[in-house]
């Protein structure tokens, strides 16, 4: 219930990814782009990723961000955006999984 | 995702306008739209959809899948009057998701013991919204009574395009207070847009029932915003066309 009327800047995501962007990191945007079921964070929700790793905001409560994270530092490297899927099905694919039994697709691209 | 892109996307962000980020996930291309900005075709109609729910998703359009991500800003309400109807109204709103501030320069009734947990001000409508403007993902209901107090709320709300504007007062009372606003140099189209007799027609009899017509209402109007100039428009449309035959 805490809808906030104004951003929170320090803690909003795509602040943080323009602010890291005018210190001049490279920065990576995971952006959830579908969900089946009980998925944790809902269709829209990001992360944001710097070359060394460090992020902000969330895009499954938890339980995938570390692979994502991962993920994203290929995509700063490469410039090559991807789209990634988690979920219950995935899970010899995957080494994480959704324990809330739902599934998410996510799309992280290089910011720039 | 293009840097132009995400600092647009910010700057509207934090003037509380919409903007949709539309990213062709085939080429990862994107751009921004702003509200009332005109897109053609399949695409234009999912983003009209996507403004007027809020709701972010996928959408095949011209042969290709665009993500199409909402940014609204937190709608909200305002009220003015620290009165017996806002002490039930303030709570419920902002369990619905619509957090509340409430102005009523009577200390007497703008009291924390009266509102526990409400961003109250105590002060003339003019000073805060001289601070905090309104905008159009504010709805705001005058329900004091008084003249003094609710006028110049309620022609701000009008110049400001609020989603929602409601005025407590019998039939009566709004027919002054029409002539009134005129006066401050309203025009009949932004009169139409006020809600009075405030809420929606439940029969409500008591304060919190009061309230309750009044957050439907609000809500109503969220949730059919922009649809009446589309409604209007097709009617006229239909008129044309009996006319025509």
């Amino acid at each position: 219930m805490e809808n906030s009327i104004y951003l929170d800047e320090a803690r909003d995501p795509l602040i943080i990814a323009e602010g890291w962007m005018k210190d001049g990191k490279d920065v990576a945007i995971a952006t959830v782009v579908e969900t089946w079921g009980s998925a944790p964070r809902p269709v829209g929700s990001h992360l944001v990723i710097d070359a060394e790793g460090n992020f902000h905001g969330s895009v499954s409560g938890g339980c995938v961000e570390g692979a994502v994270v991962t993920e994203a530092i290929d995509v700063i490297d490469s410039g090559k955006a991807k789209m990634l899927e988690f979920g219950v099905a995935d899970e010899t694919a995957w080494q994480v999984g959704l324990s809330c039994g739902g599934r998410i697709k996510v799309y992280v691209e290089r910011l720039g | 995702m293009d840097p132009y892109a995400l600092k647009t996307l910010n700057v509207e962000r934090r003037a509380r306008r919409a903007a949709i980020l539309v990213t062709d996930l085939g080429d990862g291309r994107d751009r921004i739209v702003r509200e009332g900005d005109q897109v053609a075709g399949e695409l234009g109609a999912a983003i009209a959809k996507a403004f007027q729910s809020g709701n972010s998703g996928s959408v095949e359009a011209e042969g290709r899948t665009f993500f199409l991500n909402a940014h609204l800003p937190q709608p909200r309400l305002m009220v003015i009057g620290a009165v017996h109807i806002s002490q039930a109204l303030a709570p419920m709103a902002k369990i619905a998701g619509y957090p509340v501030e409430i102005v009523d320069p009577r200390t007497a009734f703008a009291t924390s013991d009266r509102f526990p947990d409400i961003a109250l001000h105590a002060e003339w409508p003019e000073d805060v919204l001289k601070r905090q403007p309104l905008d159009s993902y504010t709805a705001l209901a005058a329900v004091t009574h008084d003249p003094k107090i609710d006028d110049f709320a309620l022609k701000a709300a009008l110049d400001a395009n609020c989603f929602y504007v409601g005025a407590l007062g019998s039939r009566k009372t709004h027919a002054k207070r029409v002539e009134r606003l005129l006066a401050l140099g309203a025009t009949a189209d932004q009169i139409a847009r006020i809600h009075a007799p405030i809420g929606l027609d439940i029969g409500a009899a008591s304060p919190a029932e009061i309230a309750v017509a009044v957050l439907a209402q609000a809500i109503q109007a969220f949730r059919s915003r922009g649809l009446e100039a589309t409604a209007s428009a097709r009617k006229s449309e239909s008129i044309l066309e009996k006319h025509d035959a």
